[in-house]
């Protein structure tokens, strides 16, 4: 290993206090992935453009691959890991996505689904335009995005109503 | 009769662990692994003089710093050049790390091998690398004059050069009423999925075995080549592709430098290795496509009848051509598309530059094609002032002509021969489904309101389900589990789900009780690969027949235990019965343990397959002659030839008048593909295709400068498409079956992108009524067209707005 000197940096994620000791330049997203064991986080550009390592740092969206896990310190991060029930029922974005066919290869999608649950968050009914918005961040390359955004209208829906109601 | 699966929106199985986070993709795997990084060259072309490491092995964290000169035997000799051809006179692959010479920026020089990756990429600061730099050669004109070679040994930069003929074309030129004569040109694209390349080897001294995750679209051949290369029999190499973050075509190159040098270095140090590559070397060193330039001829009758068609081409492949001359195949090949061509000639040469090397992307070869096909119909319409569907409507292969031979060589060395297909019924449900006979009302209006608009279409036939084979095994566990498993690899497509479908209606048991593994070498060992739009034909059909096979076994061993013939038996639901009368039944669990006679039990049910309790005759041997145990069975699917699918495709296109932005108004595609077994998971594949299509028409190209450098080689410079850019795009379909396979499907996977460019480049066209012969466009290269055209004329003949 190298000599480089390390860090003890205190996070809660997914509700959990977890340390980590890492060097200063250690990515969010590497200390997520490779040091936590987390790697539903994706890493798809490292460089802040296309969006797969998202995570909800303090309840915002931001790049893991963007951010020194060191700046981190003392802060709550959810990762797509975070979204199900402890009982393991999916999040109402991660059922929008199966049901509306919202994903392919699977590696993009943890951006867009901490993306969508963001967006409920502050915006639990929003029009096309803001859902356009919320996704002009992220990058995918199979499915063309029409998909995506009907899970993240569906994922308005479920958020909304129980499914059981809504298909009613 | 339990609800058939095939044709099904099902919904996919495989997304319950990726939308969880649980997928597993290679960088996933080996948190321990020592990592690699490489040095690579910042020269298109040069010459190696000296390599000094001193530095960088004293980096902390670094492990070893490997050059060429430290590669073993075959490890050190030129990677394989996959797809020989007898017109492929000079070949040159690259070496693992390079020997004497690099040819493109990117090129593996030095390896890194570390603790962690930010360590390996210190070292890799370190190394320095003595260049005598040379001229670089980059663009097709240049290759073509040949002033500059890129290889040293070689005399020009010619790698192929083949011609296909099929009728008299120079006398149908001499006798054509009307002759046209023009040059077309599609620059470089890349397929970025955005899971770049990686690869991860652990070698087991105690079993003396290598284990490899590679993120690619052919396992079982990167064992072969493995194995071959590092020096070890075929069975102690096993290849794993896991979760896969999208392919679209560069994954099927293999082996990678990268995909040797992994698990060799894993062997050498008997460790986990791994190697995943980032944003910047995908760029540089995964592979490109598309770039090619072609010199058409056509002759044509006043109908618009074409008479004879003449294309010359050439093909940037780029610095190494390993995967032979397919792509210029191809693209020779499917330029005729759903089209009567009486004399057609097809000339190409396959030109070194000293840019990265090309092999497949979503299309591979025929969105270059089909651009040429369609301008030239495009152009046949304009010079006879003909409305352009009329022209192609004129020229189509009918109904009643298929098998419809082209007289052409295809990819797969066989004759192209169309096995189905209706194209005069595509065409009519395109106009309508664009609005295309309407669309001269639609134009006047946007007119009316000082806005400029076009349409266009572009019409393609894709060969799908080339061989030579995929195999299938299905196996039903004494738990009722069915276990399937196929050689080939997944990227995102939806095999786990359409696979379990098919063996869930062929045999007759529940759907969720069917597990796929694909491209896992532990589980088949025999397949090909994924690529051009074979998974579905193949596997599906290879997986098929496996399971009419146990099926058949399920029968034979239910008959003799119900007391009945196989023939009045049926399979619903997991129970094998009399037809008519149910309650004369067995699970398909039981017949699964009574497959399998047992001297010692594993459990309750179990007990009933051992000696004293088995009711067979004690005249014949437990494992009856011909009979295999376990309710099991492998089958094969391996064709004469490929099948053809076919789409047409139309858009609606806008142009700003002043600062020439292009925007896509309206998308339609009307699309066969056989038989469809997944309608959901096909317009997920359409949908994306058409999203590459876009991208590669208006946003995306490889940026090389006269120096050979790259330079956008990022996602903040490649303009890789957000939603923001993408239409949604209207969809039609049409089912002719493909009589060449039991399922009767063809593949789906590749189409949505084929025909994009040459629909947008028809649609801008007919907004602006200037030529449009090389994508991809840009706004800058609009506004630049308009002004060298210095005229805004229509072929309406009416003036744009300027």
């Amino acid at each position: 290993m190298s000599d480089e000197r390390t860090e003890q940096v205190s996070l809660v994620v997914n509700g959990e206090s977890r340390i980590v000791d890492v060097p200063h330049r250690r990515l969010l997203s590497d200390a997520l992935r490779h040091d936590l064991g987390l790697t539903g986080t994706h890493v798809g550009c490292e460089h802040g453009v296309c969006g797969c390592c998202t995570v909800l740092l303090d309840g915002l969206p931001v790049r893991s691959c963007l951010t020194f896990a060191i700046a981190c310190e003392g802060s709550e991060i959810e990762t797509v890991e975070g979204l199900a029930g402890d009982d393991g029922s999916l999040h109402p974005v991660q059922e929008a996505f199966r049901e509306c066919h919202g994903l392919q290869c699977g590696f993009c999608t943890p951006g867009f689904l901490m993306t969508a649950a963001a967006l409920l968050d502050t915006t639990p009914d929003p029009s096309d335009e803001e859902i356009t918005e919320a996704m002009a961040g992220n990058l995918c390359r199979c499915t063309g995005y029409v998909n995506i955004a009907a899970a993240f209208r569906r994922a308005a829906e479920l958020t909304a109503a129980p499914a059981t109601e809504v298909e009613s | 009769m339990t609800t058939s699966m095939f044709g099904e929106s099902v919904q996919r199985r495989e997304d319950d662990r990726l939308v969880r986070g649980a997928g597993t993709y290679v960088d996933d795997l080996g948190a321990d692994a020592l990592s690699v990084a490489f040095v690579r060259s910042h020269l298109a072309h040069a010459r190696i003089v000296d390599i000094d490491v001193s530095e960088a092995v004293d980096v902390p964290g670094v492990v070893a710093v490997y050059t060429h000169a430290d590669l073993p035997d075959r490890v050190a000799e030129p990677m394989p050049l996959l797809i020989p051809h007898p017109s492929l006179t000079e070949p040159r692959t690259q070496y693992a790390l390079a020997k004497s010479h690099v040819h493109h920026v990117g090129e593996a020089v030095v390896m890194v091998l570390a603790t962690d990756r930010y360590a390996a990429e210190d070292a890799t600061e370190r190394v320095y690398v003595e260049y005598e730099e040379l001229p670089a050669v980059v663009g097709i004109e240049t290759a073509a004059r040949g002033d500059v070679v890129v290889h040293e040994d070689m005399t020009d930069n010619v790698a192929a050069h083949l011609v296909q003929e099929v009728g008299e074309v120079d006398a149908a030129f001499a006798s054509a009423p009307h002759v046209l004569e023009f040059d077309l040109d599609m620059e470089r694209s890349t397929s970025s999925p955005l899971e770049g390349r990686g690869v991860h080897a652990v070698w087991d001294e105690r079993d003396r075995k290598l284990t490899v995750h590679s993120s690619t679209q052919a396992p079982t051949s990167v064992r072969f080549a493995i194995a071959n290369i590092v020096g070890l029999p075929d069975q102690q190499v096993d290849v794993i592709a896991p979760d896969i973050g999208g392919g679209f075509g560069v994954k099927i190159m293999h082996p990678w430098p990268e995909e040797i040098l992994v698990p060799w270095a894993a062997r050498e140090w008997g460790r986990a290795v791994k190697f995943v590559d980032d944003r910047r070397e995908h760029f540089l060193a995964a592979n490109h496509e598309r770039g090619q330039l072609h010199h058409v001829r056509v002759g044509f009758d006043d109908e618009g009848r074409i008479l004879g068609l003449d294309v010359r081409f050439d093909h940037d492949h780029g610095a190494y051509i390993p995967y032979g001359l397919i792509l210029p195949i191809i693209t020779s090949t499917q330029l005729p598309g759903p089209y009567v061509l009486p004399a057609y000639r097809v000339e190409f040469r396959s030109l070194y530059t000293t840019t990265m090397t090309c092999t497949p992307y979503r299309g591979a070869g025929r969105p270059q094609g089909v651009f040429t096909m369609e301008r030239t119909v495009d152009k046949i319409a304009a010079e006879l002032g003909l409305d352009r569907a009329t022209v192609r409507d004129r020229n189509l292969i009918q109904p009643d002509q298929f098998p419809y031979d082209l007289g052409l060589t295809f990819q797969d060395g066989r004759p192209a021969i169309y096995d189905s297909g209706n194209f005069p019924e595509l065409l009519r449900r395109l106009r309508a489904l664009v609005g295309w006979d309407d669309f001269a009302a639609e134009r006047a209006a946007a007119e009316a309101e000082g806005r400029r608009i076009g349409i266009g279409m572009g019409l393609y036939v894709e060969g799908t389900g080339v061989g030579p084979y995929e195999g299938g095994h299905v196996r039903v566990e004494t738990t009722g589990r069915v276990q399937v498993s196929t050689g080939l690899s997944s990227q995102g497509q939806g095999h786990e789900t359409v696979f379990a479908q098919i063996v869930a209606d062929e045999l007759g048991v529940p759907f969720e009780s069917v597990d796929v593994v694909t491209g896992d070498t532990r589980r088949f060992a025999y397949a090909v690969g994924t690529f051009a739009s074979r998974a579905a034909v193949m596997s599906g059909n290879a997986i098929a027949l496996a399971a009419r096979e146990v099926k058949a076994k399920a029968l034979r061993i239910a008959a003799e235990a119900l007391e009945a013939n196989p023939d009045d038996l049926e399979i619903i639901d997991g129970i094998v019965s009399v037809k008519g009368t149910p309650a004369r039944s067995i699970p398909i669990t039981q017949v699964a343990v009574l497959s399998n006679p047992l001297r010692y039990s594993f459990s309750k049910e179990a007990q009933a397959a051992t000696q004293f309790t088995i009711p067979t005759s004690t005249d014949l041997p437990p494992v009856p002659a011909g009979e295999e145990p376990g309710l099991e069975g492998t089958g094969y699917y391996s064709p004469v030839r490929s099948t053809f699918a076919s789409g047409a495709h139309a858009a609606v296109i806008e142009t700003d008048p002043l600062t020439a932005e292009i925007r896509i108004l309206r998308y339609a595609v009307v699309h066969d593909c056989g038989r469809i077994i997944n309608p959901m998971i096909l317009e997920g594949q359409i949908h994306g295709g058409v999203a590459q299509g876009v991208a590669g028409a208006l946003y995306e190209r490889m940026a090389y400068d006269d120096e050979g450098q790259l330079l956008n080689a990022s996602f903040m410079d490649f303009l890789m498409p957000y939603v923001t850019e993408i239409p949604t795009p209207l969809i039609d379909h049409i089912e002719t079956p493909s009589p060449l396979n039991p399922l009767g499907i063809k593949g789906a996977g590749e189409a949505g992108v084929i025909p994009v460019t040459a629909a947008i480049a028809s649609a801008i066209e007919d907004a602006e009524g200037i030529s449009i012969d090389r994508m991809p466009i840009s706004p800058d290269d609009l506004f630049e067209l308009r002004r060298s055209a210095g005229s805004f004329v229509r072929p309406s003949g009416k003036l744009g707005v300027g």
